[in-house]
């Protein structure tokens, strides 16, 4: 019998950073028992980083920390992490966490003859082996070379700690300030050199954005993009920017557009969920009030949705939408419908898409509407934003999160495509309908109709619809001999088939009554015909009896 | 004036603390190296208090130890830490006002 064997997949040993999306990029963390090295330039978040990767350690993964700050004293460290809602002095207490300030003052000390840096050795030895840690964090470690002169000493004493942290197995985190030819000032990178991160603060356009770049990460698979990153109330996020694989499932279920007419169109009476959907028109044409209307169907099914309006404020919205009969605030306050806010330019492009995510993990809503997303496109470049929107898409596919985004386009009057400004989104979106102003003589009329719908037949037809006190109504489709018409056409149209109808009317009854005419005269002929029938029959037997008569006489006479 | 002045800071009763790790070379330089200094310059006027601080590891971190060896001279004031085996002499003793 043959032994079945299952070829033994090695999984890299990794620490889990707890960092929201850092363990993904990663694929599981740092290299347990082994140096990282976090470098880069002031105030990228390089400290606050390496303590979150400490205290998730402890709260998460129960795995106690040292972190030995070069540069701040403890206190003023314990103040600025609690902020983010982190206690140390709990987890100090608790006999988890040590926190060892090293001071090294140029001006206090002065070097005479050689020395080593057992000091720092024996200090974190004996902090680890007091509450047998498995992390440490060593924040920031190049600080001894502006404390201390000896650089060749500081060199080869560096090389010796990195092998003795090795030797211990402990999960090591190291910081470096940016250089500026090299990864750090101090050219660490060449001591550490199993896994590098970078991390990167760059304002572009007046934007920030934080972004973080894993340099390399030795016997590990790893992302190698650079991914944006957000502080916030809850420390450090991560955003992995595109899942490797389109295999999200998929559902075969339909949730209808909330607007009956609409529904009509597509063969199978509605969006599929978790579809992606983009209503796209120029300025007034309803896109709004379409999102609205599919939030409240969805909020009317108990699914949870949350609106981002990126136009108006929440209370406008709901005011807007009650004056053509839409009651948004039933369902905020019921707690299905969340309704968000913020100008574009508050934020990054991913800043916005790590809100995003947030709110959908906490608030796990099936159903999102972004109005509009134009507007977060006049954010950034072209290439970032569809960047973004992929990497959007992607979150809300996985999530199976039906989505409908609203888009701005530039006025265009002589083509049915709208523009370009779009293009980049219309390759992603399963479902595209175009709402477009059709000016006539005069006026404008509000036309719907479908460019696309993955995995759906759909109606090829421009319809018109009107917005009432009561809502969007479909209007029945009305072919006049040039096609469909709208508006005052269609009203003139009516009108004068009216007319035309009277007048066919009034030919109609004066052809009966020729008829009737006619009939009478053809009866009259007739009539007469008879009479003068009769009248030759007559005269024909009365000339057969005088013939008879003769007759008569005649033989009498013989 | 300066020969006063400098018998003045001899005169005055020397307090030092010498961090060392076990048996190192350095170590064992810095022991000699400061007691040669001190026998020549403080005679019987200086406290030496030897820490080796891989038998009593808080003091380290107490007293902010990084290099090993590190001699800190508490009194007189002012305070001044002299990190390395103290083989420049002529360097520890500017440091500690012993010569000019």
């Amino acid at each position: 019998m043959q032994k079945e064997t299952i070829p033994p997949t090695f999984i890299f040993p990794k620490a889990p950073t707890g960092v929201d999306g850092l363990d993904e990029i990663t694929d599981g963390g740092f290299p347990k028992g082994r140096p990282t090295l976090i470098c880069g330039g002031a105030g990228c978040g390089k400290t606050l980083l390496s303590m979150q990767f400490l205290i998730k350690g402890i709260t998460d993964y129960n795995e106690p920390g040292v972190f030995m700050s070069f540069e701040e004293p403890s206190d003023d460290l314990t103040l600025n992490v609690k902020s983010l809602g982190f206690d140390l002095e709990k987890l100090k207490a608790d006999k988890m966490l040590i926190v060892d300030h090293v001071r090294v003052e140029r001006s206090e000390i002065e070097e005479a003859g050689e020395y080593d840096l057992d000091g720092l050795f024996i200090r974190l030895g004996h902090a680890i082996d007091s509450i047998k840690a498995t992390r440490v964090v060593l924040d920031t470690i190049e600080t001894l070379f502006s404390g201390l002169d000896n650089q060749a000493i500081l060199r080869a004493e560096l090389r010796r700690l990195f092998h003795w942290l090795k030797q211990k197995g402990v999960t090591a985190v190291i910081t470096g300030e940016r250089g500026e030819a090299t990864l750090t000032r101090q050219g660490l990178e060449e001591y550490v050199s199993d896994c590098v991160i970078v991390l990167d603060h760059r304002v572009i356009e007046q934007v920030s954005t934080r972004r973080l770049r894993i340099v390399k990460y030795r016997g590990s698979t790893h992302g190698t993009n650079e991914y944006p990153f957000l502080i916030d109330e809850n420390g450090i996020s991560v955003l992995p920017i595109t899942s490797l694989k389109l295999d999200n499932e998929v559902s075969s279920d339909i949730v209808s557009t909330g607007f009956a007419g609409l529904d009509e169109m597509f063969n199978m009476g509605g969006f599929y969920r978790g579809s992606n959907i983009l209503v796209s028109g120029t300025a007034g044409t309803a896109k709004t009030t379409i999102g609205s209307y599919f939030a409240t169907e969805q909020c009317k099914n108990n699914e949870k949705t949350i609106y981002f309006a990126f136009e108006e404020s929440p209370q406008q919205l709901v005011r807007n939408m009650k004056s053509i009969g839409v009651d948004l605030q039933k369902y905020l306050d019921n707690g299905t419908l969340q309704i968000h806010s913020s100008r574009p330019s508050l934020n990054g492009l991913e800043l916005h898409l790590l809100t995003l995510r947030k709110l959908i993990k906490e608030f796990e809503p099936t159903t999102i509407i972004i109005d509009p997303i134009s507007n977060l496109i006049s954010v950034g470049s072209d290439h970032e934003v569809r960047s973004m929107l992929v990497r959007l898409i992607d979150m809300l596919k996985v999530n199976n999160i039906t989505a409908l985004f609203t888009s701005l386009n530039k006025q265009h009057t002589d083509t049915l495509r709208p523009d370009l400004a779009e293009e980049s989104v219309s390759s992603l979106v399963d479902t595209w309908i175009t709402v477009r102003d059709m000016e006539g003589i005069g006026e404008r009329n509000r036309g719907i109709f479908i460019i696309k719908a993955r995995g759906m037949g759909h109606s090829n037809q421009v319809r018109e619809f009107i917005i009432t006190n009561n809502g969007l109504e479909l209007l029945d489709v009305e072919m006049g001999p040039q096609g469909i018409l709208t508006g005052a056409a269609r009203q003139s149209f009516k009108n004068k088939k009216t007319i035309s109808d009277i007048k066919l009317q009034n030919e109609i009854s004066r052809k009966d009554r020729e008829i009737e005419r006619k009939r009478k005269v053809l009866e009259a002929n007739i009539e007469a015909l008879k009479n003068e029938f009769e009248s030759a029959e007559e005269e024909l037997s009365i000339l057969k009896a005088t013939e008879e008569l003769q007759k008569e006489m005649s033989s009498k006479k013989k | 004036m300066m020969n006063e002045l400098s018998e003045d800071t001899n005169t005055a009763r020397h307090k030092f603390t010498l961090f060392v790790s076990g048996m190192s070379v350095n170590s064992g330089h810095a022991i000699e190296n400061l007691r040669r200094i001190c026998d020549q310059y403080l005679k019987d006027n200086y406290d030496l208090e030897i820490i080796d601080i891989n038998r009593d590891k808080e003091q380290a971190g107490i007293h902010q130890i990084v290099a090993i060896p590190t001699l800190i001279k508490h009194e007189p004031l002012p305070k001044r830490t002299i990190i390395g085996d103290l083989s420049d002499s002529e360097k520890v003793l500017k440091i500690l006002t012993l010569i000019e």
